[in-house]
């Protein structure tokens, strides 16, 4: 890595961004000399450009509408508090460990991004890349994670197979006796996997907006799409009246549907819970994530030293943002089979968010059937680590009128035309 | 503070007293104690360090609510991290020490952090450490950061899990919820009645009231004696309810064993309950709140009820002399309690302006200074509480006290209602959150429900009862609810004191200040969730539960906002912190996902098989002998059935009958390629696909008779299929007269393989005439071998001349015996899994799931015939999609290997021109045959079938080979043997 | 968790079933005259409304036969249960 700050920066960064100087200086006239990290302006009646949903898909997009294509004249509407739905509930998980193509350069643009993204946005959104073991509890399992890694390397993402002895050394804590219900075979790494502060994520991409001239419109509901005599978007109706616009970006997850039928079309959507659980505080006792294939549960651990845990999505379709027992209590007991030591280890509490779940789990990215509004959805449970190629495929599409090469194998055609890109397929890991 | 045990009073047994260690010292207790309580009579201020900064602190609480002492209890395999001391029980021996302090809560070096503590406002970490990399950083904030430390060794405790089912259950044993199941239990309804504590009775414990005339805490006994009487009625102690789960599912934890030194062995540590409930009364009371004010941590600041429980239910004074700091009446209360104690009050310092005259009345006997309308605007003492600073217009006074009781008002605990999905208000008279839209059949009583006069709370909380009950159908007895004084304490709202000099803390364990609040407002998170994520208020082990409602109340009072207005955060399961271990109830081990058995189990293990599972069964992979390597094992075994013959256990793979007249119909809906015109006693070759055209199953189907077909699959499809054939009939076509029956565990298979597999049948004794000429490849009879029936299909997996003899699954021991018994002349072995997978390959013949994933399409696999049938069936109109015609598919190919005869490993992939270029495919299937002594291998490769003779790279890690695409057969490829 | 009341067997626990997604789709055909965007929204596009969704489940742990349910997916309130056979009953929106 090389940084290269240029004089105005450097000046800024001490001045007024956030740097370990600034915080000495406002220190020591007692913090009242930070300003709102962004600002509340009431809504303009119109935009060149409005971004609908403050998590971090919408909050990136405006980020780099802005920055990547100069429109600043443009608004992110969010129904509740920035970062409150997905972008807040996830396991911060980031990673590009995908097996086709396609996805490997989706996700690998997103991870690199995050890997520059606390400089970019002058915010600290700890990335962290303590490395992402995925584990194999069986023959088969394994062979498929030499197909993986194998696949992964060839599309550019590194990563290696590890030995049960590097596993145990990597991860002390679980079981990988043979007698262990899911005995380990082996596994495989990705060194620059790892995990990201979600909620610092929203805020440095709303601050950093912000700072760019971007409005974010906060409990401000979009209740109805408006479109010309041609079909094309003309506005939207809020909460807090009706705004006036020729393109709309969506990124909305969980509420993709609603927004679309708003618009009059269908997606191939359905929304399900999918919860997510921090034990109590504990000293360092894992410092990579861990992916079980055969239990398709994660884990890891936060930098506040909670264990943060997540499974699959719970089974049937649901709005209600919280997470029901059964599946709890298969995810938890997973985790305290396969760590012996963690059963004594007291979960502090339990969460959940709505996905939107497409077949081939792999999002939509793109133009929709309605001219003037793009979408960014299907994101299922994999979301966060693509925060920021989300954003810039949204802006780019939006701004060019053109997708993004890394996001056009992820058009709705892809529905009609059979060629979906489906990770699970290639294996069964869960995403 | 200088806590001691007074010579009387309290429910602890002085004449049962027990040993205990913290933080290395030998102290005394009693029974009846916790390590809380015990800690307080032996006189210890310091019991934490904060999480932060590390600053000294002292007990503040009693309950679950408590910030500040976190221990971890015990060492080695059952230590236990985070515990509050105010919920451990105390026993014989027990020893604990704080977390996150070293070496010792009284004298610890994370101190330092407070010198600076300025650097560390809210959210600090977002502003720097960017550079030049946060992880550069992490490592030493994660060693700082953390409490205690988890188990290294595997918890050695048993834990238990229940479903009941009840028509009321109760939450919350004190007054109200009492009165509720009184009631409700009278009726004859089933009822249960939860309560965390080890004693029935909730606040009577500690505050001294008359109920019907009689002291509470016999009213109390009494109660549970008409409840132990009636005979639907169930009491659990230790036992909290932790999650409110949809259509009325709760989630309690019973600690069954925590509380004793040695637990008996047939009793689990812990036992998780899954009740549903026909209707749930909350009980579950109030949570007193603390006034914030500078320098409010100091050990020796305590709620005033914690102060009064220590002191009557322990008999604990929690200080010598000791200033009450409140904005309600309970602060007199709490004066008479310590007064009559002996504990000089030195000072009631109330935020009120005026105070009702019967409350003072009532304190007239005392000479007790009260002052009003001021606030304690600062404190003294290092490591404890020496002097408070009471300021007001008149006043600016120092005043020495060793302890602090401060009460702010009453929370009512509403975490499960939340849970439940209720919606509380603001209740700005009472000025607290009470339960308001119900969404599940629950009710809340008492002070959960914001009534804080007993009298009232025993009123509504029986009519509760009596009206829940009455939803089930039970009518109650006729009953008159309880009888006591209802007057509620008078409050004044009052959350902060905004003058004075040091740190005043809203969330002790997080170390979050009302100046840290100030500054999530000035940066603009000013939303509730914002403010608690920005500060980490109420995300600590103790889940906000005396900082949450005060936090936001001081949010809203920063941004000129109501408390209403500024809104709740949600509360979440579990209601306190849960053992995963107890979660998971028995499913650990063994029981995390029981891997199913074969019949024939048993006689396998006598041969010595090593088991793998495989698709949810264990199932043999070799049969060493003594001697040998797995890979020596499966060689031999391979090579055996090529020579002789093998005995391989097919019991997994699935069958499934399909019975009726329009059997048929539906079997050319679920193949891809026809089976209606299969004539009874033949057999043949079938797959399945999913309606997106990918094949999810292949088997052999057999016509047993007219209108009767089995359906076979894979092992590891055998359920799925059977559950797909039924969703496929019942919801798509149920004009289809058929009935389906899976018969996978009923049958068990012997499959016999190999060129003496007809003479080893004839050994073991077969009745029917199983010559090739009346017997044939593909074909199906049912006969009596070795006098068992028996159905013997002759279909082959291995290119050898095969049986698969399907008996009766509990014969199957005594069948597999009587096989290697007469077939030992022959040279018969028993074969695993491992050769039997190289055997098929040597063949070239298709292993769903291994060979295919979930994209392969019939064409992949040489398939592309099936779209000559006339009639439709599950998928074919997705293998027209414009993708499933692509010629650069995957195409399933043989691959030999060039200039050697290594084995090609499973998963490496191809490449043309160096790893660079992309991957062209990837081996699926790779086995080292003994009989043509080279690797034998089977690849998905991008348009393979056009290029075949092409060779590749094949590359894993650092292994590289070369290899030629071939056909997939490998051996006989005229398929003489298989038809012998 | 969930409580079902099955239509043969009576109240269970949601353990006992497995949810299998949208009621009420029909299958198009036959397959050479449907369109690929015909078949992609039928293998696909799904209501997903947030509130009542009608729906099929299984008694997978129990008698094996599927039906209907009409649930709330804001609150998984059950509004409606209802045999294969039995015709698609009004709910409020």
């Amino acid at each position: 890595m090389s940084y290269r700050i240029s004089d105005w920066k450097i000046i800024w960064v001490l001045g007024v961004g956030y740097s370990g100087f600034r915080l000495i200086r406002e220190a020591l006239r007692g913090h009242r000399g930070w300003g709102p990290a962004w600002r509340s302006p009431e809504p303009k009646a119109r935009y060149d450009a409005l971004i609908v949903g403050g998590g971090g898909h919408g909050l990136a997009t405006a980020y780099y509408l802005a920055k990547n294509h100069g429109l600043t004249n443009i608004a992110v509407l969010e129904k509740g508090w920035i970062g409150g739905g997905n972008t807040g509930r996830n396991t911060t998980v980031i990673r590009s460990n995908y097996y086709y193509p396609e996805s490997a350069a989706l996700y690998d643009f997103s991870l690199k991004l995050y890997e520059n993204l606390a400089q970019e946005l002058n915010y600290n959104v700890m990335i962290s890349q303590r490395g992402m073991i995925t584990l194999a509890h069986s023959r088969h399992d394994l062979e498929g994670a030499h197909r993986w890694v194998g696949a992964m390397n060839a599309n550019g993402v590194e990563t290696r197979m590890l030995s049960v002895a590097e596993i145990k050394r990597r991860i002390p804590a679980l079981d990988v006796s043979p007698t262990a219900r899911y005995p380990v075979w082996g596994g495989f790494m990705q060194k620059r996997a790892g995990t990201g502060r979600h909620d610092a994520i929203a805020w440095g991409y709303a601050r950093a907006a912000d700072r760019l001239g971007v409005d974010i419109i906060q409990n401000c509901e979009v209740t109805g799409i408006d479109r010309g005599p041609d079909g094309a978007v003309t506005g939207v109706q809020t909460t807090r009246g009706a705004i006036a616009t020729s393109k709309i970006g969506l990124a909305v997850s969980g509420r993709s549907t609603a927004l679309a039928e708003m618009a009059g079309f269908r997606l191939p959507i359905t929304t399900y819970a999918l919860q997510a659980f921090v034990t109590e505080p504990l000293k360092p006792c894992l410092d990579v994530v861990v992916l079980s294939l055969s239990t398709g549960t994660y884990l890891s651990q936060s930098d506040k030293g909670g264990l943060v845990i997540g499974g699959g999505f719970d089974l049937y379709p649901s709005y209600a943002q919280r997470g029901n027992l059964p599946a709890a209590r298969r995810v938890l007991a997973a985790v305290a089979d396969q760590y012996p030591g963690f059963g004594r280890v007291r979960l502090l509490r339990q969460w959940a968010g709505a996905v939107d779940v497409v077949h081939d789990s792999s999002p939509i990215l793109g133009t929709s059937p309605v001219e003037g509004l793009y979408l960014n959805c299907g994101w299922g449970t994999g979301g966060f680590k693509a925060i920021p190629v989300g954003g810039t495929t949204l802006a780019h599409h939006m701004a060019t009128g053109r997708p993004h090469a890394v996001a056009a194998p992820f058009s709705l055609e892809r529905f009609s035309t059979g060629a979906l890109i489906d990770e699970a397929a290639a294996s069964g890991i869960p995403h | 503070m200088s806590g001691r045990r007074l010579d009387q009073g309290g429910q602890v047994d002085r004449s049962q007293p027990l040993s205990f260690t913290f933080e290395g010292r030998a102290y005394t207790g009693f029974v009846g104690d916790t390590l809380a309580s015990a800690l307080l009579a032996n006189g210890v201020s310091v019991v934490g360090r904060s999480f932060k900064l590390h600053r000294p602190r002292g007990l503040f609480a009693a309950g679950s609510d408590e910030p500040n002492a976190l221990v971890q209890l015990e060492t080695g395999a059952r230590t236990e991290p985070n515990l509050k001391a105010t919920e451990i029980e105390l026993y014989e021996g027990l020893s604990a020490r704080a977390v996150n302090c070293w070496p010792s809560a009284r004298f610890d070096l994370g101190a330092v952090n407070g010198l600076a503590d300025r650097f560390f406002p809210a959210g600090f970490y977002y502003k720097t450490f960017m550079w030049p990399d946060w992880h550069l950083y992490e490592w030493a904030i994660r060693r700082a950061a953390g409490l205690g430390k988890a188990p290294k060794d595997a918890d050695p405790d048993r834990y238990d899990m229940r479903f009941a089912h009840c028509d009321v259950l109760v939450v919350g044993g004190g007054p109200a919820g009492l009165a509720a199941a009184r009631a409700a239990a009278s009726g004859g309804a089933r009822v249960m009645l939860v309560e965390q504590d080890a004693a029935l009775g909730g606040r009577l414990n500690w505050d001294a009231a008359a109920i019907d005339g009689t002291d509470g805490l016999a009213w109390t006994d009494k109660v549970l004696e008409e409840l132990d009487a009636a005979e639907e009625a169930q009491v659990l102690t230790r036992t909290t309810a932790i999650g409110y789960f949809d259509h009325n599912l709760i989630g309690l934890v019973e600690r069954v064993s925590d509380h004793v030194e040695q637990a008996d062995s047939d009793k689990p540590r812990q036992r998780f309950w899954q009740v549903r409930a026909g209707q749930v009364i909350l009980a579950t009371g109030v949570e007193e709140r603390p006034i914030v004010f500078p320098g409010n941590d100091r050990p020796g600041v305590m709620m005033a009820s914690a102060v009064r429980r220590y002191l009557n239910q322990y008999g604990v004074a929690a200080g010598q002399s000791a200033v009450i700091f409140a904005n309600n009446d309970e602060a007199y209360l709490t004066a008479d309690t310590l007064h009559a104690a002996g504990v000089e009050v030195a000072a009631i310092v109330d935020t009120r302006v005026s105070v009702s005259p019967d409350v003072l009345a009532a304190m007239s006997t005392r000479a007790v200074p009260i002052y009003s309308e001021v606030q304690i605007t600062a404190t003294r003492g290092r490591k404890a509480l020496s002097s408070v600073l009471v300021s007001g217009a008149q006043v600016d006074e120092w005043i020495d006290c060793d302890l602090l009781a401060v009460s702010g008002g009453f929370n009512p605990r509403l975490q499960l209602f939340r849970q439940s999905g209720g919606k509380p208000d603001y209740d700005e008279a009472k000025a607290m959150f009470v339960p308001d839209l119900s969404v599940q059949a629950e009710t809340s009583v008492g002070g959960a429900a914001g009534e804080l006069g007993l009298g009232e709370a025993l009123t509504v909380a029986h009519e509760a009862g009596v009206a829940a009950v009455a939803e089930s159908g039970y009518r109650a007895a006729d009953l008159v609810a309880p009888v006591a004084d209802s007057r509620a304490p008078q409050l004044t709202p009052f959350w902060r004191v905004d003058e004075g000099k040091g740190k005043a803390f809203v969330d002790f364990q997080n170390d979050v200040t009302v100046e840290d609040i100030a500054l999530s407002a000035r940066e603009n998170f000013v939303s509730v969730e914002h403010l608690k994520r920005y500060t980490t208020l109420g995300m600590a082990p103790d889940q906000g539960k005396t900082s949450g409602v005060t936090g936001l109340a001081i949010l809203g009072e920063l941004t000129g906002r109501s408390v209403a207005e500024t809104g709740a955060t949600a509360d979440r399961f579990p209601f306190v912190p849960t053992a995963l271990g107890t979660l998971a109830g028995q499913a650990r081990g063994e029981l995390f996902r029981p891997i199913k058995r074969m019949a024939a189990h048993e006689v396998h293990e006598e041969l010595g098989a090593v088991f793998e599972e495989y698709g949810g069964w264990a199932r043999p992979a070799y049969y060493p002998e003594p001697g040998e390597s797995g890979w020596d094992a499966e060689q031999r075994e391979a090579l055996c059935v090529r020579q002789a013959a093998g005995l391989f256990d097919g019991s997994p793979l699935g069958k499934i009958e399909v019975v009726g007249p329009d059997a048929g119909t539906f079997l050319d809906r679920i193949y891809a390629n026809r089976l209606s015109n299969l004539k009874p006693g033949r057999l043949r070759y079938g797959l399945m696909l999913n309606e997106l055209g990918v094949v999810i199953d292949d088997g052999v189907a057999a016509c047993l008779g007219e209108n009767h077909f089995m359906v076979g699959t894979t092992g590891a499809g055998a359920d799925t299929i059977a559950a797909w054939l039924e969703e496929w009939h019942q919801t798509e076509w149920p004009e289809l007269d058929i009935v389906i029956a899976p018969m996978t565990q009923q049958w068990g298979v012997l499959t016999l393989s190999g060129p003496r597999a007809r003479d080893i049948l004839d050994a073991v004794g077969v009745e029917a005439d199983i010559s090739a000429e009346a017997f044939p490849h593909m074909r199906f009879i049912e006969t009596n071998v070795a006098g068992v029936p028996a159905r013997i299909f002759r279909v082959s997996f291995t290119g050898e001349l095969s049986y698969e003899v399907n008996v009766p699954a509990r014969r199957m021991p005594d069948m597999w015996r009587a096989f290697m018994t007469a077939g030992q002349p022959f040279g018969l072995s028993s074969v695993g899994l491992d050769a039997w997978m190289v055997l098929r390959t040597e063949k070239g013949y298709l292993h769903v799931g291994a060979d295919t994933d979930g994209a392969t399409v019939p064409d992949d696999i040489g398939w592309a015939r099936v779209m000559k049938k006339q009639s439709d069936f599950i998928g074919r109109r997705s293998l027209t999609q414009p993708e499933n015609l692509r010629t650069d598919r995957y195409q399933l190919v043989g691959l030999e290997t060039v200039g050697s005869n290594a084995m090609l490993p499973v998963g490496a992939h191809l490449f043309m021109g160096g790893a660079d270029g992309g991957s062209e495919g990837y081996v699926t299937s790779s086995g080292f045959s003994p009989t043509l002594q080279h690797g034998v291998a089977l690849a998905m490769v991008k348009g393979g079938r056009a290029r075949m003779g092409q060779v590749f790279e094949v590359r894993m890690d650092k292994a590289l080979h070369r290899a030629r695409i071939v056909d997939p057969c490998f051996y006989d490829p005229s398929g003489d043997r298989l038809n012998d | 968790m969930l409580r079902i009341t099955c239509p043969y067997c009576g109240p269970r626990d949601e353990l006992e079933f497995r949810c299998g997604g949208e009621a009420h789709i029909v299958r198009p055909g036959p397959p050479e005259t449907v369109s690929d965007e015909d078949w992609g929204a039928y293998l696909f596009q799904r209501q997903n409304p947030v509130g009542a969704h009608h729906e099929r489940w299984v008694h997978e742990g129990g008698c094996r036969q599927w039906f209907h349910l009409v649930r709330d997916t804001r609150t998984h309130e059950v509004i409606a249960v209802y045999k294969m056979d039995e015709p698609k009953p009004e709910v409020p929106e």
